[in-house]
């Protein structure tokens, strides 16, 4: 367990430098961070000196350290485009990223599961048929896309629902939420709708085909065998070992959609992580790029070492395996 | 997907393939069982036909479009806005509508789709060369080489491709200036789509080549000494080249969504010779004020394109995986 542990912690380890080295490559040799700051016709004399303020001309290795020391510490920078920390303007977007994320996840949740699990039961009911369908066009349609529809039908033609923006939130000193007020759910509901469309498909093909493998297996033949009525077969047996790899893949599908909240954010001018992402690449704001690329890959290690240890908790064909 | 790694091709249909000229491949094809049960699937069949409709659409627009939208002596302001034939003020002249330059939206959807197809199909042949020739090094070499590759691809794989895609086209920016960006945007694209996605390639095709590198064939062109380049390339990899088929064909529908993607948030190709996606990310300026034709066609026709696609994808991994037989 112990050996297993330190193992994927190293893992983890060298993935994160392997990220934030090129995080400061690009930090670094993209874009000239001194004309950023003081344009192009500045003098030498001014040059050197911001040169020697920002520590540029220092040999590699100490740069990197320093770097790696300032990124420990949550120093990122200051952004070239907002002149403002880069810690400070991403825990202030932070919140809106997040529950866009769970919101969408939440709804894909209550929907994919029902319908996988009814579509893997009732194999070739025509219902099945049309979910199967439904699924193939959600896996087809782009994000985007889904959000230009939602705005057409919902904002424009009935009218009923907002087309970006948040709505007023409530400030709870470190979160703004807006979950709290009546503008700021009704404003939630569309970007998070169309972030759902594709995991809904998704989770659904997912259940549907872990839950045809389990009821193929063994067991639940031999369930049926003794004449357990289908439901508690389904239910209890079936679905209980569906479950495991389902939790994992949306574990890591929360990390996907924070990274996919990007599209959505753009479409409903969302205040969040992905919008400052998207208008940092388009202003070339390296300092951004290089701070959002560790964060997220800090994000999705950090889920998959935590699916990892879920694992090694549930199975216990695994926990054998490294005891040996 | 289900893991194409593991299913060692034995398909007569690619090993017949891999072994004539042009005029025998096509007399292969018409009794292979893949088109055999291609024939069969209705839903397949359509899906092919529609691809194919699209595809020639997209190579030749010229004989399609009944306009030539980017001819600016052609454009007729009169013509603005007009609303699809369906509609009242809408003339079958105009199929699918006019946009605010009074440019017809069909032309404009056909000469989108070409720029579309070939960043799609730029990206996944840059994906396919790298994944391909990582995996076949990584499968056959082993050892060290291997655990550094798949090392690599672990990496990348903690990040979604449509990220690591915006990143490469941000540096890009950091690059070259707007102009030369603005050249090269294709081009740009097709590398960010092309990095982005080898890892599936170079994972199912170094499981297939660690089999594949044991059996018999392999040792004995070993033992008649043929360079390992040659083994590689000549004879391991028509043998894995059915799991490439079937990852190509769905990483096809992503790679096109990914350029759309980038497209419409304005980081893809720029509006003078637009894709699909440029054209959803100009029509959505006249969602809010009703001329919605102008976004939600191209975006029908970039629907149907990567539906018809993924619907292949799925016909072709279900046929050629002899596990679901």
């Amino acid at each position: 367990m112990i050996v297993f542990l330190l193992k994927r912690l190293g893992g983890t380890l060298v993935v994160m430098l392997a990220v934030t080295a090129i995080a400061f490559v690009m930090f670094n040799y993209l874009g000239d961070p001194v004309v950023a700051i003081l344009g192009q016709d500045a003098s030498e004399s001014a040059r050197r000196a911001v040169e020697q303020q920002l520590g540029l001309d220092r040999p590699i290795t100490v740069r990197f350290l320093s770097y790696l020391a300032d990124v420990l510490r949550g120093d990122f920078g200051l952004s070239y485009r907002l002149g403002q920390p880069v810690m400070d303007v991403i825990v202030d977007r932070l919140p809106a990223t997040i529950e866009l994320a769970f919101s969408g996840m939440g709804i894909a949740l209550l929907i994919g599961v029902p319908c996988g699990v009814y579509s893997a039961i009732q194999r070739n009911s025509a219902g099945t048929r049309v979910l199967l369908g439904a699924s193939l066009v959600g896996i087809s349609v782009p994000t985007f896309f889904v959000g230009v529809v939602l705005i057409w039908v919902f904002s424009v033609t009935l009218g009923v629902l907002p087309s970006f923006g948040r709505g007023q939130t409530v400030d709870l000193g470190w979160w703004t939420t807006g979950f709290l007020t009546p503008s700021g759910l009704a404003a939630l509901v569309l970007p998070a709708t169309s972030i759902a469309v594709f995991q809904i498909a998704m989770i659904m093909r997912l259940v549907r085909a872990e839950m045809l493998e389990v009821i193929r297996s063994d067991y639940v033949q031999f369930a049926r065998a003794r004449g357990l009525p289908e439901s508690r077969i389904y239910f209890r047996h079936a679905l209980k070992n569906t479950l495991i790899p389902v939790i994992t893949i949306i574990a890591l599908q929360l990390g996907s959609l924070i990274a996919f909240a990007v599209i959505t954010e753009s479409v409903f001018q969302w205040p969040g992580l992905g919008l400052l992402f998207l208008q940092s690449v388009a202003a070339a704001d390296v300092t951004i790029m290089s701070a959002y690329l560790i964060l997220i890959a800090g994000l999705f290690v950090v889920i998959n070492l935590a699916v990892d240890l879920l694992y090694f908790a549930i199975d216990p064909r695994l926990r054998a395996r490294a005891g040996r | 997907m289900s893991d194409p790694g593991h299913t060692p091709d034995t398909s007569p249909a690619a090993k017949s393939t891999a072994a004539t000229g042009p005029g025998r491949i096509l007399l292969a094809l018409r009794s292979s069982p893949l088109v055999r049960s291609l024939r069969k699937d209705m839903v397949a069949s359509a899906a092919f036909g529609v691809l194919l409709l699209l595809l020639v659409a997209a190579a030749v627009p010229d004989l399609f479009a009944p306009y030539q939208v980017f001819d600016l002596t052609q454009i007729r302001l009169m013509d603005a806005f007009r609303p699809p034939f369906w509609l009242e003020g809408g003339s079958i002249e105009f199929p699918f509508g006019t946009d605010d330059q009074g440019r017809d939206i069909l032309s404009a959807i056909i000469y989108g789709l070409r720029v579309s197809v070939t960043v799609g199909l730029g990206g996944v042949a840059l994906a396919v060369v790298i994944g391909v020739t990582i995996g076949l090094v990584a499968g056959y070499v082993g050892g060290i080489v291997d655990s550094i590759l798949m090392r690599i691809a672990d990496v990348q794989l903690t990040f979604p491709a449509i990220l690591i895609a915006v990143m490469i086209d941000g540096v890009s920016r950091a690059i070259l200036d707007n102009a030369a960006r603005e050249d090269a945007a294709v081009v740009v694209l097709i590398i960010a789509i092309g990095l982005s996605g080898w890892v599936e390639y170079a994972r199912a095709v170094r499981g297939a080549t660690m089999v594949e590198r044991r059996r018999d064939y392999v040792a004995s062109a070993q033992l008649s000494r043929v360079r390992t380049s040659g083994i590689l390339f000549n004879h391991i990899l028509p043998n894995v080249l059915t799991a490439v088929l079937v990852i190509g064909t769905i990483h096809l529908g992503v790679a096109i969504l990914i350029e759309a993607t980038l497209s419409f948030v304005g980081l893809g190709i720029p509006p003078t010779q637009p894709s699909l996606g440029t054209l959803i990310r100009v029509g959505n300026n006249y969602i809010l004020s009703g001329e919605w034709w102008i976004a939600i066609m191209p975006g029908l026709a970039l629907l149907v394109l990567v539906l018809a696609i993924n619907l292949l994808g799925d016909f072709l991994r279900d046929a050629l995986n002899p596990r679901l037989k």
